[in-house]
């Protein structure tokens, strides 16, 4: 293929990707944007095995199939509820992936056209090592995210002191070590930077709680972006440079929605610590939990829900654990059955993933239509009957705006509170993520539901019927 | 592969420059492309815009292949390998489960009041 035909082909495919991205925009034009997107890669992957320097495709094809079932067999296997874990996951492959191709490239440099081994032009070894460095920080962290996510590891923050000045003094010896790689070409030198990015991959990730893995998620999810691009700049692919920009960008977009979503700046997340036992604001809680709460039962707040008129649903990390999301809409069904108007409310960082409710409620077959964002939908509570808050607790609040001591003050908040009834299934009283206490519980207009989100649910579901 | 062989040449004549200018140029109106495409995604669909962003990033197979395709097996060929099979793994995953995310948000005839 000749090389003006291979550079119109990537050309292709990049455009193909940023097509795909852009089929975002709404539901309906999405799966459209997926078949581009899949006819980017498939572009991309025939005009590089065209490629004259190509001539053994034993183990290509072995590692695509290979490769091809299990990616195929987890992605149908996977339950929706892990999907988390599952991105975490397949972001720790695209790290790990960098770091090979980097690692072919250093020791293989004639077939990428970027010198001899020994003797490799400045530019490309620098473009070279910040590929393998950004892979192997996103290949551990992302391992640690998942372990977080699927609870191996537990949610909580590991701090230990003296961390941010490991984390220093590690991100200057690599930054040595590239130094040192650029002007010797020591192969020693670019394994001692694998290995302290992998490290600092590890040590980046730990200390970070599980509430704040939306965040974190976004945040790998921009690194692999970045580290393909570092590959791209060494490969001189244009296909590849556009790709992981549009990948890093994207990952750096949503860790940016995500902050904002809990008033945090993205410093704040990655220092870490936060969720763990927070001291002003617990020790404050701790006298609250005297106060008088009213509790219910699920044929309580059937009754409540059935006589309402409007009915705003509030769901957080809780169903999503229970798995509560089916029943929830049965019972809005049920609800809508009786002629209560029925919404959903959707906080930016409900979940453990951007756009994490959303999936889950589609799964369950809620209608996106009736799926509102926090500025779409908040004036309306004030109209609402009820706002049902299933497995959600920071995010409604009130705290947030009128206590300024609060760890969780500034965060934008669900105004669950200007609602009629405001009905809480929590399976305690413990505090939520941020650790701090929420008043609401204790409102007169306030009723608690003791229990797993799906199992109350469920018992409204027969008390509706 | 165009760029490649001129980079190379270019390279060798003068060691910095051009070559790199062009690719960064591209790399930076790539980062604004993304920038404005991105937020132009509905939040709704915010999970689905991480898995396939992951499915496309793993379009880093390209240079997997060039390590897994010269004819000698080496060090590099099996590096080159083993970046083809986890690539692949992104690439089949990441996709398949973007569309099975997708297919969950398509439009409920019987349940949105609208008549499609």
């Amino acid at each position: 293929m000749s090389e003006t035909v291979t550079g119109f082909a990537y050309l292709a495919a990049a455009i193909c990707f940023i097509m795909a991205l852009r089929g975002l925009s709404s539901p309906d034009s999405a799966r459209t944007g997926i078949v581009l997107g899949v006819l980017g890669m498939v572009i991309a992957i025939l005009t590089t095995v065209f490629e004259p320097t190509i001539v053994s495709f034993d183990l290509i094809v072995i590692g695509v199939i290979v490769g091809g079932a299990i990616g195929t067999i987890v992605a149908l296997k996977i339950k929706m509820t892990a999907l988390p874990e599952l991105v975490a996951a397949f972001h720790s492959l695209v790290g790990l992936a960098a770091v090979f191709v980097a690692i072919a490239a250093f020791f293989f440099p004639e077939a990428y056209g970027i010198g001899v081994l020994g003797n490799i032009e400045g530019a490309s070894l620098i473009e070279m090592s910040l590929g393998a460095a950004i892979g192997a920080i996103t290949f551990s962290g992302s391992l640690i995210a998942f372990g977080k996510l699927q609870g191996t590891l537990g949610g909580s923050p590991l701090v230990f002191s003296g961390q941010h000045a490991l984390n220093a003094v590690l991100s200057i010896i690599l930054v040595a070590s590239i130094i040192w790689l650029v002007q010797t070409n020591y192969e020693l030198a670019f394994w001692i930077i694998i290995g302290i990015s992998i490290v600092l991959g590890f040590l980046i990730i730990l200390p970070i709680g599980g509430a704040d893995m939306p965040v974190v998620v976004s945040m790998l999810n921009s690194y692999s972006g970045w580290a393909a691009c570092g590959i791209g700049f060494t490969l001189s692919n244009t296909a590849l440079i556009v790709t992981g920009a549009l990948v890093g960008s994207s990952g750096a977009i949503l860790s940016y929605i995500m902050c904002k979503g809990m008033n945090r700046s993205i410093f704040n997340v990655l220092l870490g610590g936060f969720g763990g036992e927070v001291d002003g604001p617990t020790a404050v809680a701790g006298g609250g939990i005297d106060k008088a709460i009213k509790s219910g039962s699920g044929e309580d707040a059937a009754f409540i829900m059935k006589n309402a008129s409007k009915v705003i649903i509030v769901p957080g990390y809780g169903m999503a654990v229970a798995q509560a999301q089916h029943a929830l809409r049965e019972m809005c069904d049920l609800l809508k059955g009786a002629g209560v108007e029925v919404a959903y409310a959707i906080h930016p960082v409900a979940g453990r993933m951007p756009g994490h409710m959303n999936v889950l409620l589609a799964e369950a077959n809620v209608p996106y239509e009736e799926v509102f964002e926090l500025e779409e939908i908040n004036t309306e509570f004030s109209t609402a009957d009820v706002a049902f808050v299933i497995g959600a607790n920071d995010v409604t609040n009130p705290a947030a705006k009128t206590d300024p001591s609060s760890a969780i003050y500034g965060m934008p908040i669900l105004e669950v509170e200007n609602a009629g009834t405001v009905l809480f299934i929590k399976r305690s009283m413990a505090s939520g993520y941020a650790g701090v206490d929420n008043k609401l519980f204790f409102r007169d207009n306030t009723m608690m539901l003791f229990a797993d989100a799906k199992a109350m649910t469920e018992s409204i579901v027969q008390a509706l019927d | 592969m165009t760029i490649d062989n001129q980079t190379t040449n270019l390279v060798d004549q003068t060691s910095t420059g051009d070559p790199f200018i062009f690719m960064f140029t591209i790399f930076v109106l790539a980062v604004f492309i993304g920038f404005y495409v991105v937020w132009s995604v509905t939040p709704a669909l915010h999970s689905p815009l991480m898995s396939v962003t992951n499915a496309v990033s793993s379009v880093i197979i390209v240079g997997a292949l060039i390590a897994a395709g010269p004819a000698d097996l080496n060090f590099s060929k099996i590096m080159g390998f083993i970046a083809v099979v986890l690539a692949s793994i992104n690439i089949f995953g990441g996709f398949i489960v973007t569309n099975r995310m997708l297919a969950m948000f398509k439009k409920k005839p019987k349940k949105s009041g609208t008549n499609k």
